[in-house]
Formats: C-alpha cells, structure tokens, sequence
C-alpha cells in the first residue's frame, strides 16, 4: 500500500460524516469491465462487415471506441454521482444521474459486512465492500471499490458500533478514528482460532469429488457461437456424416482390440477432462479456505482469484445443514452449512466447511452452539402409512408411463418401466429407515436421504412459527408435514404421524413463545 | 443458552392448551356470503363461454354447458360453506392459531414473540359485509404471512391492538 493513499485514508476517517466518492480508481477498474463488454461487438462488426473489404477493421474499430467512450462517461457520471456517508447511526448512498435515491442502513440492522476481491480490483488494491441487512436479498448496500484500508476500516466501524452496543460501557467505540485499520484489526486477529481450514491435499480430494462435465456443455455453447461468425455449420448432417464415415473407416481397420482400446482411452480422456473441470472450480473457489472463530463471530476466507472474506456473527446462525454426496458419502465427506439471515453470493446458506470428516465438523457445529446429532437422541421414524404410501406414488408414475409402453413400444421394451417402478418402490421403502427426526430440550434435528443423507438442525427458540399441513392422501391416512418457520431457509418434517406431530408442535411453540425475537437476535 | 433454558422450564407445561388443540372459533357468517359472491364472479364467464359454445351447435346439446352449470353451482353453493367450516381460528395470551383447507388442511400457530408486523387489509366484498382480513408477518421463510379472512373488521382491530401491545411487552 502506497503512502498517499493511507494519508487519504486517514483523512476521510476523520471526516466523518462527509459523504465520499469511492476510491478514484474504481472508476479505471470499472471502464476495463466495459473494455470486456466492447470485445464481442467489436467481433460482430468485424465479422459483418467483412466483406466490405478493408474498412471492416475501421468501422469494427470506430464501434468499439464508442462503446467504451459512451460506456467510460456512463463510469464516469455513475462515480460522480454515487457517494456514500458514513454517520454514527447509519450507512447513507445516494446514486442515480436522472432518478436520484437515496437509501439509509441504520448501522444496528446490519448482519455482516463482506468484503470482496476479485481479479482486476485486486491488482489495484482495491475491494468492494458489501452491507448486508438480512431483508432477503436486494436491499443491501454495496459499495463498488474501496481501498483495502477503507474497506477495512467500514467493517471495523459497523463491528465497533456493534460492540459498543452490547456493551454500553466501553466507551471507547469511536477509535475508528485513528484511521489505521491494520492496528485495529490485530487483537482481533490474535484472539481468533482456526477451527476449519483445507490445505493442498484436502483441496484436491475434493476437485476429484467434484467431477463434472459442465465444460462440455459450455464447449457445445462456444460451437454454437463459432457456427455465428465462420461458415462452419454444426448442425451440418453431411459434413459431420462425412467425418464419421472416415473415421469409421479408419476404425474399421483396427482390430478389435484396437478398438477397444480406442474406446477405453476416450473413457479416460472423458474422465480427466471432468477431474480437472472439478478440481479448478474447487480451487479457484476454495483456495486457501479458512474458517477461523473470532470474538466477532465465524470468519470465512477463501478464494484464488476471486478472494472473499465473510465475518457473520455466531448468534445469526438460525440452523445448520449437514449434506453430503451419492460417492463422497461412501468415504464419510460431509459438507455443513450456516443457515442465517445474510446471503451469501445468492444462497441464504453459508458454507463453512465443504468438504470435511464427522470429527472435524464437531467442532464447527459447537462453536455455533449447536450441538452434534448422535445415536444417543430420541429418533422418530416417519409413520409406515407414509411408506405405504411413497412406495405407491414412487412406483406409480412409471407404471403408468409403462401403458403406452406396452401399446406402442417393441415387445420387450415394457419392462424397462415395470423395473424403474420396482426400483423406486424398493428405494423408497429402503430410504424410510433413513427418514427420521429427533428433539431434545434445545435443538431439532430432521434427516433423511438413503445415498446421501441430509440433516438439519435447528434451535428451537430461533423458530417463528409451527405448522402442520395435510395434503388430500395424508389426511386420511393420519400423517402430517411439520412446517417450521426457519428464517433464510425451510424446514419440512415429512410423514410424521399425527399424533407425534401435535406433541412436536406443542414442544416447540412452548419454546418459542418464551422468548421474544427482540431478545433472540441481539 | 441457560438461561434461556431455565426460562422454559419456568413456563407452567400446560400440556392441553387452548389454542394448540382445543375448539376453534368459527370466522364470521358473512365471509361465507363473501366467498359465495367471489365464487360467482369467477363461475360467470365460464358459464357465458359455455352458452356461447351451446348457441354455436359444434357439439351434441347439453354436453357442455350441463357439466358446467353443475361446476358452477357446487361451488357457489355447497363449496363456500365447506370452506367456511373448513376455517377457524384460536387466540391465546401468546399465540395464533390459524386452521383451514378442505383438500389441503394446514394448521399453523405463530407465537406474538415472533410477529414482525400486522396488516389489516379490506378488499371492496370484504368492506361491503364488514369484514377484514388480519395477516402476520414473521421472519421465517416458511409462513412468513400468515393470513386470517374473515374476522368482523372491528374484531381484527382489537386482535391487532393486543397482538401488538404483546409485541411491546415483550420487548422492553
């Protein structure tokens, strides 16, 4: 970090209350994401106008300097008109060139400040700082580019205001003011422990597990956008025809074993394609992942290119979610989740250890002041009448597909839809043993799943509301869904007899309405 | 975490309160008048359609618009009652208790603790038999409005107020 730029720093944290612009080069960083808008039209007036001869390159060129000229004053005006205001109360922003508004946070509503870093800003040290307020998505403030210090400094500011709140004595909830945000930033630092973090191994474990073929889909999407702009036609039957038939000729010409071999090794290409797709969405994702416990809360680290660092107070957490995947499960990989009010990247769920063994996340999940489920809790299995009954409806849907089946289809083609619907029929009965939910003085527990169980938690008290709904099928059969009322996520106990749903209700409700929300969230 | 826990041991464990299994409260005999008329308004275009496809002679007399002028009486008579009776509501000192569907039964209790906020909304029917519906708002993802039809308009004010001044309790 520059010594200007500190010195900024300095002043505009003493000013307090002044409304400011964000950092200057915000602005550059915003005109370089224009320049990346400006390539593919470029691209499209190149290409249209080529045969026009040699003035194709002027007009491509003439387009692309007026789209980022008009796009670098649109920057521009944003920048000028956007400022933002930070007073003791509240965070304040007005933007907007024609329709001016301006929004007001007050500093207690805010859930979590999160800074975020990803490739461009980052080279020029700069970071977008994010208020979130937990009103589902939409109404938070974010601030696009700050100086690292200033980001840090906002955040220091709002976890100050925070403090000084709870404890009313601490007087000394104005030492922002000095400006140095590394200085602050330290005890906090010392204080913290490391309670998850995944290092190289760990990481590419995880990319394996992550296997996906995803780049194949967006391969097909590029062909379809090449077919735009070269006379290369994909969907061209001859042309493709043409290239099947010689390389079945030259395929024809192997052995069989030969082809064999041919087939195993595109299998194997198929398979390290998918692997490495895994594992650079799992790195650039999750590197250098680190959830540390500070007197603030769970702080969260992670990232390659794109680093985010997340800080959410350890009260918010509403409920956990433990989830895992049809292979991982096989070698007891677990992933948890924070459900809470804030949002993280678009999902109310924050993950805070995706890819972990049961004696590791047993630490998370008490440090969130939740509690492990284990064998030792009063389990409840759904009632059988809802097993009867899935197995039914599991079952039904393919032997009713399998009628036209049987009119229209070869002979022997009918079993294929009578086998689907013994297997669903079989696998939802089997998966009824693994359907099951428990209570016990502060928690509740619901998991299910037979390949890859899920299991949620939730705090009694942190619940709003408790309902049971009955569908035309359950009401006869004397089974309900327990609906709780989770902020930032669902919570449904399927299947539950009647009888134990009402004693569940009346547990909970008995524990929620003792204690007011007032007292709950702050 | 205690704390909180000493709390509800504290509470008298009513096992059999009122409001979580005893007798509802019936809404107001006029929200099955409104329900008739609403049935209706949606019923007429149906019906019109289907005297306008029986004028046009496409189809054998009567194949359309008897199943229809059946429809549409089951459900401006017989349906608005069921529903009706199908609804109910229970209010204790803390909680709310809302019950209703014929096919699609749901039954949910919102503790006072957890109210964000409480609309009385009046549609023009609803003004015309006096009556209101009263929805809570809670901070939960599921049920986050839970809504009551219904309650004669002076009834839902007066829920309103003692949902709120227990709001207000709670708080301080």
């Amino acid at each position: 970090m520059s010594d200007p730029e500190m010195h900024d720093q300095s002043t505009s944290a003493t000013a307090q209350g002044d409304a400011m612009h964000t950092d200057t080069k915000s602005f550059i960083v915003q005109g370089l994401s224009g320049l990346r808008n400006a390539v593919f039209p470029i691209v499209a007036v190149y290409f249209a106008t080529r045969s026009t001869g040699s003035y194709a390159i002027i007009l491509a060129i003439c387009a692309g300097v007026a789209i980022i000229g008009i796009g670098g004053f649109k920057a521009y005006l944003h920048w000028r008109k956007f400022t933002y205001q930070v007073n003791p109360e509240d965070i304040r922003v007005e933007s907007g060139i024609l329709s001016r508004s301006a929004r007001s946070v007050p500093l207690e509503r805010i859930q979590d400040v999160s800074l975020e870093q990803s490739l461009v800003p980052r080279l020029f040290g700069l970071v977008a700082v994010k208020f979130e307020t937990g009103s589902g998505g939409g109404d938070d403030i974010a601030l696009l580019y700050l100086s690292e210090a200033e980001g840090e400094r906002l955040r220091e500011l709002v976890r100050d205001h925070k403090d000084g709140a709870s404890n009313a004595g601490e007087g000394d909830a104005g030492g922002t003011a000095g400006g140095d945000a590394s200085a602050q930033l330290a005890p906090s630092e010392d204080q913290s422990t490391v309670l998850f973090a995944m290092d190289n191994r760990r990481l590419f474990t995880f990319g394996l597990f992550e296997f996906s073929l995803a780049v194949f889909a967006v391969l097909a999407g590029l062909a379809q956008y090449a077919e735009w702009f070269v006379d290369f036609e994909i969907w061209d039957v001859d042309l493709w025809r043409g290239l099947a038939e010689e390389q079945q000729g030259w395929l024809g010409g192997l052995s069989q074993v030969g082809q064999i071999v041919g087939t195993l090794l595109g299998l194997i290409a198929l398979f390290v394609v998918g692997s490495a797709t895994g594992l650079a969405r799992t790195y650039m994702r999750d590197w250098d992942f680190k959830l540390e416990k500070t007197p603030r809360g769970f702080r969260r680290r992670r990232g390659l290119l794109t680093k985010t660092d997340v800080v959410m107070p350890a009260h918010r957490v509403q409920a956990i979610k433990i989830g895992t995947g049809l292979l991982r499960n096989r070698f007891g990989w677990r992933s948890l989740n924070f459900v809470s009010l804030a949002q993280d990247s678009g999902s109310a769920n924050h993950t805070v250890a995706p890819f972990a063994q049961d004696a590791e996340l047993a630490p998370v999940i008490q440090a969130a002041g939740f509690r492990p489920p284990d064998e030792t809790l009063d389990w409840h299995r759904a009632s059988k009448l809802y097993r009867t009954d899935s197995i039914i409806l599991g079952g039904a849907f393919f032997v009713i597909a399998a009628i036209p089946v049987a009119l229209f289809a070869p002979a022997g083609m009918v079993f294929i839809p009578i086998a689907l619907a013994a297997i669903m029929a079989f696998a939802n009965y089997y998966a009824w043993r693994f359907h099951r939910h428990a209570i016990d003085h502060t928690q509740i527990f619901a998991s299910r799943g037979l390949f890859a169980p899920r299991t949620q938690i939730a705090s009694r008290i942190k619940l709003h509301s408790v309902g049971l709904s009955q569908g035309p099928i359950a009401q006869r059969r004397g089974y309900a869904t327990v609906c709780l009322g989770l902020a930032g996520g669902t919570f449904l106990i399927p299947g539950v007899p009647i009888e134990r749903a009402r004693q569940l209700r009346q547990q909970v409700i008995e524990s929620i309405a003792s204690t007011d929300f007032s007292q709950i969230n702050h | 975490m205690e704390e909180k826990q000493k709390n509800i041991a504290a509470r008298p464990s009513d096992g059999l309160d009122a409001a979580d299994d005893g007798a509802l409260t019936k809404l107001h005999i006029n929200y099955k008048k409104a329900l008739r008329v609403q049935a209706t308004i949606i019923a007429l275009p149906f019906v019109i359609a289907a005297l306008i496809v029986e004028e046009a002679e496409i189809l054998p007399k009567g194949l359309v618009v008897i199943p229809i002028a059946l429809l549409a009486l089951a459900a401006i008579i017989r349906l608005p009652g069921r529903r009706h009776f199908a609804r109910g509501f229970a209010m204790s000192t803390d909680r709310l208790r809302v019950v209703r569907g014929i096919l699609f039964h749901s039954d949910t209790i919102v503790p006072f603790g957890r109210v964000q906020h409480i609309d009385v909304d009046q549609g023009p029917l609803e003004r015309f038999y006096g009556i209101a519906t009263l929805t809570l708002h809670t901070a939960g993802t599921q049920n986050s409005s839970v809504n009551l039809p219904g309650l004669e308009h002076a009834l839902a004010m007066d829920m309103r107020e003692e949902i709120r001044s227990h709001i207000k309790r709670e708080s301080i």
